[in-house]
């Protein structure tokens, strides 16, 4: 349990960075870093694949492209802008209002001690199910993800 | 007692890379002296000329070294000071931790006890090389940048985007050899390499995959950005691209990472291609030779056997990659990028694909659930 609070905290933390330092670089980094203590969080709820999948995809990859992004078009410290109130409100309304949803799962599935099936988490485990009854689903996501990278492609090459 | 144990595996493991990441310093300069028909670095002695000949060991693991170490640590004006200091330690950590997965010997039987000599006894240990592999892209970009240079970040730009291609034609390369051993952990991989194919081979990787070895073995040399594919760090064009603006200990740790990801790339292809530990024909208890001859052996000669066989592939690989560093002319940047999305991918691909049919078919063609 103590290493469960001590990478909640560090992760929270890191995500209060990300949101409000200067510096996009920094908020990109401390992002990063928010990743890895997730994934060592997936490691202690036995996940492993996920864990190790959101090293090597999200961290490792996507905010590499992020961080490209930031530094190849321009890493000028961000100047706090002079938000209209009603998007300040907003902003504070839906903020509020994912804090509720999150606070009532934890508190519903508190006490909730049902075992996990022995090889939980293995590659084997969610290869198992992804490739049988999810099957369908996955072709689906990875054409999405083709759409996705062809549009980008025919975007890209319309501004030249 | 088991944490004890543990550590000593992972200090064995972190020593390995520190002895063979240093090592390699002086390999590659006088191996590189030897290729170029030179002497090398020659200069240095002991206790002011003691021995009648002189000793590039000692200038290359001494006296170069305490220089690095010794000069002024410049971080250049405007550069962001803590991004500049963080980014040496990006670079080589990911690649220390790589070496906590990689099985160095079968077993070490202490009394009673039998200690599997990996460090960490991680199930998919193939994944946990990758996550890390992509990690020190991080060192890469951040040195480039945080050093408010021209060159350095253009470095340290072309740099990331060649890790990040390469990294996809690795991790496919490796797709093929998962299918082919049906587990993604190293060290039973090493163990699967152990069987014999019609009695008598061993049943290495590079038997079966004899083009995700290629593949492989080309894309590790250019995660690690040596020639041909070192245009991030170009000498004669971007000075030394992202790691320009590096002085003294910050220097030294970057081309530290050069040698370890030597080592590293080494070690895997020794462990998942040429049977890591794996010495042929020998089991726990002795060989056991194709003809029926079986020589019975100590465990513990079996296991400093396995261990030095581990270690002399891992010399052997080692040198193969200096060798062809010192040997083909650089690749231009469009060409490295070609050869990486154009050439690499697809081949990979194919391999994959060619590689799942067979094993369906081996199986029978049908799915074990």
């Amino acid at each position: 349990m103590t290493a469960f609070w001590i990478l909640a905290i560090l992760a929270v933390l890191s995500a209060i960075v990300t949101i409000l330092h200067r510096s996009p670089v920094y908020g990109a980094l401390a992002l990063v870093q928010t990743l890895l203590l997730i994934a060592a969080m997936f490691v202690l709820l036995d996940a492993h694949l996920v864990a190790l999948l959101q090293v090597i995809v999200y961290a490792g990859a996507i905010m590499v492209l992020f961080l490209f992004v930031i530094m190849l078009l321009g890493a000028e410290d961000e100047v706090r802008l002079e938000g209209r109130s009603a998007l300040r409100l907003g902003a504070l309304v839906s903020a509020a209002a994912l804090a509720v949803e999150l606070a009532t799962v934890v508190v519903a599935k508190r006490g909730d001690d049902t075992a996990l099936p022995a090889a939980f988490g293995t590659t084997e485990a969610l290869a198992e199910r992804l490739f049988s009854r999810w099957a369908l689903p996955f072709e689906l996501t990875s054409l999405l993800l083709m759409v996705a990278v062809v549009g980008a492609v025919v975007l890209a090459r319309r501004k030249a | 007692m088991d944490f004890l144990i543990v550590f000593a595996k992972c200090l064995v493991a972190l020593l390995i890379v520190l002895q063979v990441g240093v090592l390699l310093l002086w390999v590659e300069r006088k191996g590189s002296a030897l290729i170029q028909d030179r002497v090398g670095a020659n200069r240095a002695n002991l206790l002011g000329g003691v021995l009648p000949f002189n000793l590039g060991i000692v200038n290359t693991l001494m006296a170069d070294p305490l220089k690095l170490f010794t000069k002024e640590d410049i971080v250049p004006e405007g550069a962001d000071r803590f991004l500049h200091w963080l980014a040496p330690f990006l670079a080589l950590f990911p690649l220390f931790l790589t070496y906590a997965v990689i099985p160095f010997g079968d077993v070490l039987e202490i009394g009673d006890r039998t200690i599997n000599l990996q460090a960490v006894e991680a199930g998919p240990g193939i994944l946990f090389v990758l996550a890390l592999v992509s990690l020190g892209v991080y060192g890469v970009v951040l040195g480039g940048w945080a050093s408010n240079s021209r060159y350095a970040l253009l470095g340290g730009i072309r740099g990331s985007a060649q890790m990040i291609s390469y990294e996809i034609a690795m991790g496919l390369a490796l797709v093929a050899v998962v299918l082919t051993f049906g587990t993604l952990d190293l060290q039973q991989i090493v163990r699967e390499q152990g069987k014999l194919m019609w009695g008598v081979v061993p049943a290495w990787g590079v038997f079966y995959q004899p083009l995700a070895l290629l593949v492989f073995f080309i894309a590790g040399m250019a995660e690690s950005k040596r020639a041909p594919f070192d245009l991030p760090e170009a000498e004669s064009e971007l000075i030394a691209g992202f790691f320009t603006e590096y002085s003294g200990s910050k220097q030294s740790v970057f081309m530290m990472a050069d040698f370890v990801e030597v080592a590293i790339v080494a070690a895997l292809v020794t462990t998942l291609f040429f049977g890591g530990w794996q010495v042929p024909w020998l089991h726990r208890d002795g060989f056991h030779l194709p003809g029926g001859l079986s020589i019975p052996l100590p465990s513990l000669l079996v296991t400093i056997l396995q261990v030095l066989s581990f270690l002399v592939k891992l010399a052997i690989f080692c040198w193969l990659q200096i060798l062809v560093r010192w040997t083909l002319p650089r690749l231009r940047y469009d060409q490295l990028m070609n050869l990486g999305w154009k050439r690499l991918l697809p081949i990979a691909l194919v391999n994959v694909a060619i590689t799942a049919v067979l094993a369906l078919a081996l199986q029978g063609w049908t799915v074990a659930s």
